[in-house]
């Protein structure tokens, strides 16, 4: 048995499994399947300062290997989350992960301030979601933004602080860069590439909000790049994620550069992905003679 | 653990229409749990997404699916062959609370019809079953609903068979006798139906359909817009909170 745990910005993860926010709420449905201790951690559904109710219908379509979605954020908003759900949450035996979004960088600081007064292990800046009107990823496509936000929520922020980067950049590596230099412990990516479907019998766009956001296996060549890019650029834990299906991905994410791993899409498909994962990635370690999972990160060799 | 994927085994199947195929699946612990109205998440090979079917039926130990071929997933599932198997997360979502003493209409319409089969079984002779049709060559199902003891009423657009016309008119023949109305089928047959019951003071039930990814709640995809006490909309989810509805909360 290799030892699969992993530490990112000072917090212990039993393995490097972690459920992407947005796939899987609050982690009370899953937990019907399995104990959610399976997980490494858990990063929670996007949640913002007020309730919001999230786009109209129809929010998904299916893609070549992928989907599309544009939820728009819907969530019970933070003090719901804080009262309903974290104290279950904390019982899990999973690290808690708070994925926060919001239209205003004042926005962004009252939730930062808020959560940290709570028992969740960390919280994940979601400066990259398509879905929304104002906010969300306005913030998080130039250096300048996500550095401006990265330093005003860090002065409030007293828990590890991850920022989650969109894909829909020219060079994610400084922007990595720009949340790294103002005080982010980690960096986790990537959230969805923006894309769009139409229906040719009606000529409408499938998906009510016209784009959203695309995941599942077909991003995941997208996600290595950018990781590997990331990776080369900064110090600072890299959480991959994008398309990570198999434990082949898995261990190929992590090759690329990442030190933790982000599960979504792939548990639509199996909601037993996360247990597959964490057996295959054992399995593999065994095989090669590795005794830490740490082992495999950015170990890709490019000369 | 409330929720399980699981193998099934095909035991048999049947070409229903051109289009739409009649599946019988082996899963003595599913079916044993399974409800009037559930629906299963079909794990399509080669595809990221389930394809969420509703139950048409619980035989003993198998659970029968009749769906129609949309496209490409369900082309894919219905190139299965009996013996093989078919990876389901069952049984899923609230389905129709059903009093069998009550005199209940059932109305399908289309590939609404087979969700009516296993929910009108449960009311017998105490149901008025009302089937609607483009033409007699997608009559499906009408043999089952007469062998369960039900009165079977059948409506086609184009009056090929039984009454020409929609739904709706034999249900306001029959609304007067009815207690409860349960109905599947597309989206302007169901706001007709729930204004019509609406207007004799009859309690309506319908099954939605939307765009679903996760199938358990989780996602939030398969939004439904329902009306809140004070008027104002918000959405609920197909999954979880449904499929089936209480007619007067969605905001048609």
């Amino acid at each position: 048995m290799a030892d699969l745990s992993v530490n990112i910005a000072g917090v212990h993860f039993k393995n490097p499994i972690i459920a992407a926010s947005g796939t899987i709420g609050f982690g009370h449905e899953y937990s019907e399947f399995y104990p959610l201790s399976v997980f490494g951690g858990i990063s929670c559904k996007g949640t913002t300062l007020k309730e919001r109710p999230g786009n109209p219908p129809p929010r998904i379509a299916e893609t070549p290997m992928g989907m599309l979605n544009a939820v728009g954020l819907q969530n019970p908003g933070v003090e719901h989350f804080i009262k309903e759900d974290l104290p279950w949450l904390k019982k899990q035996d999973t690290v808690a992960i708070a994925n926060v979004a919001g239209s205003t960088r004042e926005d962004y600081c009252r939730m930062a301030e808020i959560l940290s007064e709570t028992d969740i292990d960390m919280i994940e800046l979601n400066i990259s979601c398509p879905n929304v009107k104002e906010g969300g990823v306005q913030f998080g496509t130039s250096c300048e933004s996500v550095a401006a936000i990265t330093k005003a929520v860090r002065a409030y922020c007293k828990k590890p602080l991850i920022i989650k980067l969109s894909p829909n950049v020219s060079d994610i590596a400084s922007i990595a860069k720009a949340a790294e230099s103002e005080g982010a412990d980690a960096v986790s990516l990537i959230n969805t590439l923006t894309g769009m479907r139409i229906d040719i019998n009606t000529r409408r766009p499938i998906i009510k909000n016209i784009t959203g956001g695309m995941s599942g296996p077909a991003v995941f060549p997208v996600a290595v790049r950018m990781v590997w890019q990331v990776k080369n650029a900064v110090g600072i834990p890299v959480i991959g994620m994008g398309g990570v299906t198999t434990w082949k991905d898995a261990v190929e994410m992590m090759m690329a550069g990442a030190d933790a791993l982000q599960i979504g899409t792939a548990l639509f498909t199996d909601p037993y992905s996360p247990v597959k994962i964490a057996k295959g990635l054992n399995d593999y370690l065994d095989a090669h003679g590795m005794s830490s999972v740490t082992e495999l990160t950015h170990t890709v060799i490019t000369d | 653990m409330k929720y399980d994927a699981q193998d099934c085994k095909l035991v048999f199947s049947q070409k229903l229409t051109p289009t739409i195929y009649d599946f019988r699946l082996q899963n003595s612990a599913l079916a044993a749990v399974t409800k009037p109205g559930q629906f299963v998440q079909v794990l399509v090979p080669g595809k990221t997404l389930r394809r969420p079917i509703s139950v048409c039926d619980v035989e003993g130990d198998t659970i029968r699916l009749v769906f129609e071929v949309r496209g490409e997933g369900t082309a894919i599932m219905a190139e299965t062959r009996t013996g093989e198997s078919i990876n389901i997360i069952a049984p899923l979502g609230k389905g129709f609370d059903i009093d069998p003493a009550k005199k209940t209409a059932f109305i399908g319409g289309g590939i609404g019809v087979p969700p009516m089969l296993y929910s009108a079984k449960q009311c017998g002779a105490n149901a008025v079953v009302i089937n609607g049709f483009r033409s007699k060559d997608a009559m499906i199902l009408s043999d089952d609903f007469k062998s369960a003891g039900c009165r079977l009423i059948v409506a086609t657009d184009d009056g090929s068979f039984g009454i020409h016309g929609f739904v709706t008119q034999p249900l306001a023949e029959v609304i007067k006798d009815v207690e409860m109305i349960c109905a599947c089928g597309p989206t302007p047959m169901l706001r007709n139906i729930s204004k019509l019951a609406a207007e004799n003071g009859v309690p309506c039930q319908v099954s939605l359909e939307q765009r679903m990814a996760c199938g358990v709640g989780a996602c939030l995809g398969c939004a439904v817009a329902v009306k809140t006490e004070d008027g104002s909309v918000f959405y609920r989810h197909v999954c979880k909170d449904g499929p089936v509805f209480n007619s007067e909360e969605v905001a048609w």
